[in-house]
């Protein structure tokens, strides 16, 4: 069974039939094209395709596309404004956060996540914001520094 | 000719030229790549251990609608590997399956759904032969050879004595002996295994994006498998997720793919699961170590021997690489003389090992740190002063002909015992807390490739047009690693140019030169070096031309990157000035840089294989660990980790912690909670919950020192720094909780149950000596 799926996805608003067993993640990589939110395991162990539901993270992998009906859903390639990176982008970046790059993605927007609901986090803050999330570059240390930056930039007017 | 003003090009913290795709969901790892009409391609696995294939049924599955081509073994006779005097595997097997989950056939259907229907469809009979779950069962008198061809189940036995040991142990004060076992662990890198395969029927030519970090390699195996001409094929390597080494050879993976492409005459795209990545597999195997040390009251170690059982997995991969490595990397570090390895790679029905991350060297350097750490305690000296009686000088020969030419490890161990506090804390931390330090080093590249053909070790090219932009082209393999960030970093400083002037080309066969690939931390010593030599060669065409064009002599040119002048009072040329002129006649310019190892790294010949091991340059480090442990439930946090790298110059100090962090989090995944486990050869731990991989919360901060040897031969000085560091965090742990709790353990993991049942049991056996008495602590 298929139904219509109209819900705002990346700020843009979007109508697709999607089959009802089809996942977010299935929907936003193969039917839309944003190959930006990663598959990393075989369902809800490592956070790399975290995307935003009303701006709190969930797992594309253990969402159905047909929930997000009406919801509002951003991905990382809605990150940043006039083509400048984020504050939460830059922190990857500028404090290498990123190494191979695959769960970044899910790092970064579970990073958003946290920023908008808390722009000050604390160490410990950031930590369970991301405790379900897997790396296996970086030991975390400059994920945590990333994050850091990435919060000191927001105070200053980035948006996250 | 003058030398370019002083730039800022390498040396500082310079964030990844990649890096924006990477944060912006730009960069295409080969998953991403979707073509119109492309089919999706799954792979049917073997369920049994071992057999002789008696019947593949495909036919249920070709009937299906939507399957639009089906392979099996049937359809490839021709073997592959990476070691040439090892290729014994079959992309999808024939004859013989030889471990659960061993590919048999293959599928490409119009969608993911019909493929994976259509694999449920296939059927399999075999010839149930014994397996061999453990390299124990597989070296059984009466064991079934698993490879006919080895049949003892022995893929490689090495053995040397070098000096002599029986005479070492007699100078010896104090001589000790250990058994180790470390268990086999993944890579888990994350990305998972895909490939896409692009077959052009009219002119049959091959095209296949593949997530490896050897796309050198790669090609070789796909034109032999597919019996097409090397000319036929073209191999693209888009952003890889990771490697660690698990795809330092040629997959099944790519292969099958390919196979299913050409069949059906079209694109076909495979991207394997999880559970299908930990099968692939090629990580580090089960090792099974007796080491006996002997030592003098000072520390001085007077011989050492030791035997090394690897459990390989059911076929070579790079195992006989991987033993030898284990023999040859006791040395390089310290001072050692009159050492005896037995080494032995056995063959098991288990997924094949391969070259994880510090191949080789990890589970022995685990081993020894532990043994000399219980003699020091044994002799009552200091850990530090242990390793400081044993320092070789560089430059040096080792007894088994490695070339040392730079040497910072007591830089390195140094610096750990200042950060840490050691002097001052050691011994006086609260109960339940404790302090371990160890050593490890690893090589800059092997000096010898996999495949000896004589051309150079590593070429770049630069190209320079009529825009002033200069192209790097390249075929070392970005994985993450921050390859091509480096080498543009190199050229930049060779030039004095900005790195925004300078634009690179990496992993496609059309375009780039060959590369080996990024294995054995290979790239910024040898590439790195190749770019330098290329970059001196454009250099000396544009000063050539800025003479020409200003009338003067080449060697009173000065160049400062944007500006090439005649003398301090000349205004000078810009350099879009010079590369016209350069430009004029000639026209677009492209010179190549090259790197060959010298003779001298290549390692000895006492003992077949002692080539392995040979590099230009060893990289160093030393550790300590700060450990807490909760004697109640075995829980063992480690607090925080001083780790100081000798890395001969960090080229860019930001990656190079990033590496030297990364490497010392890798290894404490292996040292506290990562192992596989099977059931009758079943892996029961394919998933990243079953499979342990520390989180956020179970990590340390990780504090980083940066040596600097200068090594003679490295680019600027540089040597590796993205494996060196992971093999110290192993034993400095045991070495802490030791420390902390007064147990020492030999067995990795050291999980919470582990812990915990050793802490009973000592409380059980001081009961016990309590005459009865009971009651907690010790």
């Amino acid at each position: 069974m298929a139904r219509i799926l109209e819900f705002i996805l990346n700020d843009r608003r979007r109508v697709d039939a999607v089959p009802d067993n089809l996942l977010l993640l299935d929907y936003l990589r193969e039917v839309v094209g944003l190959t930006g939110t990663k598959t990393g395991c075989d369902g809800g162990e490592c956070g790399a395709c975290t995307v935003l539901v009303d701006d709190r993270p969930r797992l594309s992998c253990l969402t159905l596309a047909a929930s997000v009906e009406g919801r509002r859903v951003d991905t990382v390639e809605s990150l940043g404004e006039d083509g400048r990176l984020s504050a939460v982008q830059r922190g990857f970046h500028e404090k290498l956060g990123a190494q191979c790059g695959y769960c970044t993605p899910g790092f970064i927007m579970a990073s958003a996540g946290l920023l908008r609901r808390n722009p000050r986090p604390s160490e410990a803050d950031i930590m369970e914001a991301l405790g379900s999330n897997i790396c296996r570059c970086t030991g975390y240390v400059k994920i945590i520094e990333a994050v850091q930056y990435a919060a000191e930039l927001h105070a200053e007017g980035v948006a996250p | 000719m003058n030398d370019v003003a002083p730039v800022h090009a390498i040396g500082g913290y310079v964030p990844m030229i990649d890096g924006p795709e990477k944060v912006s969901g730009r960069a295409k790892y080969t998953a991403d790549i979707i073509r119109p009409g492309m089919l999706a391609g799954r792979i049917y696995r073997s369920p049994y251990g071992h057999g002789e294939i008696i019947e593949v049924d495909v036919a249920a599955a070709a009937r299906l609608p939507g399957v639009k081509a089906i392979v099996t073994g049937a359809d490839c006779d021709k073997t592959f590997g990476v070691l040439p005097i090892a290729r014994s595997e079959h992309p999808l097997a024939r004859d013989r399956v030889r471990y659960k989950g061993e590919p048999v056939a293959a599928v490409a259907a119009v969608d993911d759904a019909t493929a994976r229907k259509a694999v449920e469809l296939i059927r399999m009979k075999v010839k149930s032969l014994p397996a061999y779950y453990t390299a124990t069962a597989a070296l059984a008198p009466d064991a079934v050879a698993i490879h006919t061809h080895r049949p003892n189940n022995i893929e490689r036995d090495v053995l040397f004595e070098l000096g002599n040991v029986e005479q070492g142990f007699a100078q010896a004060d104090l001589v000790r002996e250990g058994t180790y076992n470390c268990a086999e662990v993944c890579q888990n890198q994350m990305e998972m295994h895909a490939a896409l395969a692009e077959y052009d029927a009219v002119r049959d030519r091959m095209t296949v994006h593949a997530s490896t970090q050897v796309p050198y390699y790669v090609h070789l195996m796909l034109a032999q498998i597919l019996a097409m001409d090397m000319s036929k094929v073209r191999v693209i390597k888009p952003h890889v997720g990771g490697g660690f080494g698990c795809r330092t050879e040629t997959l099944n993976v790519e292969l099958i793919t390919a196979l299913l492409a050409r069949k059906a005459g079209g694109t076909v795209r495979t991207v394997i699961t999880r559970e299908e990545t930990f099968i692939t597999h090629r990580g580090r195997p089960e090792t099974d170590i007796r080491l006996k040390i002997g030592m003098r009251r000072g520390g001085r170690i007077t011989a050492v021997e030791c035997e090394c059982d690897q459990r390989g997995g059911a076929h070579s991969g790079y195992g006989v690489v991987t033993i030898l490595y284990s023999g040859s990397m006791l040395y390089a570090i310290y001072d050692l003389h009159n050492v005896k390895y037995l080494g032995r790679r056995v063959l098991t029905n288990t997924p094949p090992c391969g070259a994880f991350r510090g191949h080789g060297t990890v589970d022995i350097r685990f081993a020894f740190e532990s043994l000399v750490d219980r003699m020091a305690g044994e002799l009552g000296i200091d850990p530090f002063a242990v390793r400081r009686a044993n320092y070789l000088e560089a430059p040096t020969f080792t007894d088994n002909d490695l070339m040392v030419n730079s040497y910072g490890l007591p830089q390195c161990v140094d610096w750990v015992e200042a950060a840490s506090g050691w002097r001052e804390r050691k011994g006086r931390l609260a109960r339940g807390k404790g302090l371990g330090m160890a050593c490890s080093h690893y090589i800059s590249g092997a000096s010898k490739p996999v495949n000896w053909t004589g051309e150079p070790h590593a070429t770049v090219k630069l190209k320079v047009d009529f825009d002033g932009s200069i192209v790097l082209m390249t075929g070392a393999a970005e994985i993450g690693q921050g390859s091509s960030t480096v080498l543009v970093q190199t050229v930049a400083e060779v030039l004095g140019l900005d790195l925004t002037r300078i634009r690179i080309v990496s992993g496609d066969s059309e375009v780039v030169p060959k590369d080996n690939g990024s294995y054995s931390s290979r790239v910024t010593f040898m590439v790195g070096n190749a770019a330098i030599d290329a970059a001196q060669n454009l250099k000396r065409l544009l000063v050539a031309a800025a003479a020409r064009k200003l009338d003067a002599e080449p060697a009173d040119i000065e160049c400062l990157g944007e500006v090439y002048r005649a003398g301090a009072q000349d205004k000078g040329l810009s350099f879009q000035e010079v590369v016209t002129e350069a430009l004029t006649d000639a026209g677009t310019i492209t010179v190549t840089g090259n790197y060959s190892t010298i003779p001298e790294s290549h390692g000895g010949k006492k003992y077949r294989g002692a080539a392995i091991g040979g590099t230009m340059g060893y990289s160093y480090s030393a550790q300590v660990v700060e450990v807490s442990v909760d004697e109640d439930t075995g829980v063992v946090s480690v607090d925080k980790v001083w780790v100081a790298h000798d890395c001969g110059k960090a080229l860019n100090r930001l990656t190079v912690e990033g590496q030297v962090q990364g490497s010392v989090w890798m290894g404490m995944g292996q040292a506290m909670s990562e192992e596989t486990a099977y059931h009758d050869g079943l892996l029961l731990t394919a998933n990243m919950l079953d499979y342990r991989v520390p989180t956020i919360f179970d990590s340390p901060p990780i504090e980083v020192g940066i040596v600097e040897s200068i090594d003679p031969h490295g680019p600027f000085g540089a040597k590796e720094a993205g494996e060196g560091s992971l093999a110290a965090f192993l034993p400095a742990l045991t070495n802490a909780i030791a420390d902390a709790i007064g147990i020492r353990f030999n067995d990795l993991p050291v999980t919470p149950d582990r812990i915990f049942a050793a802490i009973e049991k000592r409380r059980r056996a001081q009961a016990n000596s309590r005459g009865g008495e009971t009651g907690a602590g010790a």
